[in-house]
């Protein structure tokens, strides 16, 4: 949407202040997305083909993932504990 | 050459990751002026809503069915999150009074997104320093500094690159 006329400095000024940039690490989660979701669609994989695997992660998610040398970020975690924690 | 936002959702449904990220880094600005200008979020809800409106725009892209109106679906997405986030921390308030802060602020978030379509189009130079100046809040100094310029000559140097912006505006709007 732009406007026909009336555009001068102040305005655009005020404008240009409105799309602050949002905080680095909030971008940089969102950019991180696809790979978490890779990992997220791996770690579902192997939990539905290893028995012991899906039950070490119900007992201690964090801790299985670390097992697996993966980092337990907190999305990853979040999207695990609702697939296979009661 | 900016890739459209068609061509742009078209490029993240095919998996390509720079994409993706061009996707964020176009819409990031945006969301979160939402989030914080349109219903003033604390920044922690605003965090929240943030990752929740990117996080669905990657599970649904598939479901987009106009690739050119995504920003439109973004907007959309981002306005019943906060609406969400609102209602789930304020129950006694009925949900069609947890407007956005006030339809000026929304109006003003979308013509501030026009302007900087625009301002992307002008010599990177004048984007870096209006960017530093008015979104960054950074001062002379500091922008001289950066730029390795005298500090004296930043603000000519920023008033003559809005005169730019103006006249791109205005060429769109004749166009």
């Amino acid at each position: 949407m732009t406007r026909a006329t009336g555009y001068h400095e102040e305005r655009l000024g005020q404008l240009l202040s409105l799309l602050r940039p949002a905080p680095e690490g909030w971008v940089q989660a969102a950019t991180e997305l696809p790979g978490a979701r890779r990992s997220l669609d791996e770690i579902v994989s192997r939990a539905e083909q290893d028995i012991e695997f899906r039950g070490a992660l119900v007992a201690d998610l964090e801790a299985a993932l670390r097992d697996e040398g993966v980092a337990p970020d907190p999305a990853l975690v979040e999207a695990l504990r609702r697939r296979f924690q009661p | 050459m900016q890739l459209t936002d068609a061509e742009l959702v078209h490029r993240c449904r095919e998996g390509d990751v720079e994409a993706w990220n061009a996707l964020v880094e176009r819409f990031s600005r945006y969301v979160y002026a939402i989030c914080v200008q349109g219903f003033r979020l604390r920044e922690q809800d605003a965090e929240d809503v943030f990752q929740d409106v990117f996080t669905r725009v990657y599970e649904r892209l598939d479901s987009l069915r106009n690739d050119a109106a995504v920003r439109p679906w973004i907007a959309q997405l981002t306005r019943r999150l906060c609406l969400d986030k609102l209602a789930s921390g304020s129950r006694e308030e009925p949900v069609e009074e947890l407007a956005p802060s006030d339809d000026g602020a929304m109006a003003d978030i979308e013509e501030a997104f026009a302007v900087r379509e625009a301002l992307a189009e002008l010599p990177e130079a004048c984007q870096e320093v209006l960017d530093r100046f008015f979104a960054k809040d950074e001062s002379y100094r500091t922008i001289g500094a950066a730029l390795d310029l005298p500090a004296g000559t930043i603000a000519s140097r920023i008033s003559r690159c809005l005169r730019k912006l103006r006249e791109q505006l205005e060429g769109r709007n004749e166009a």
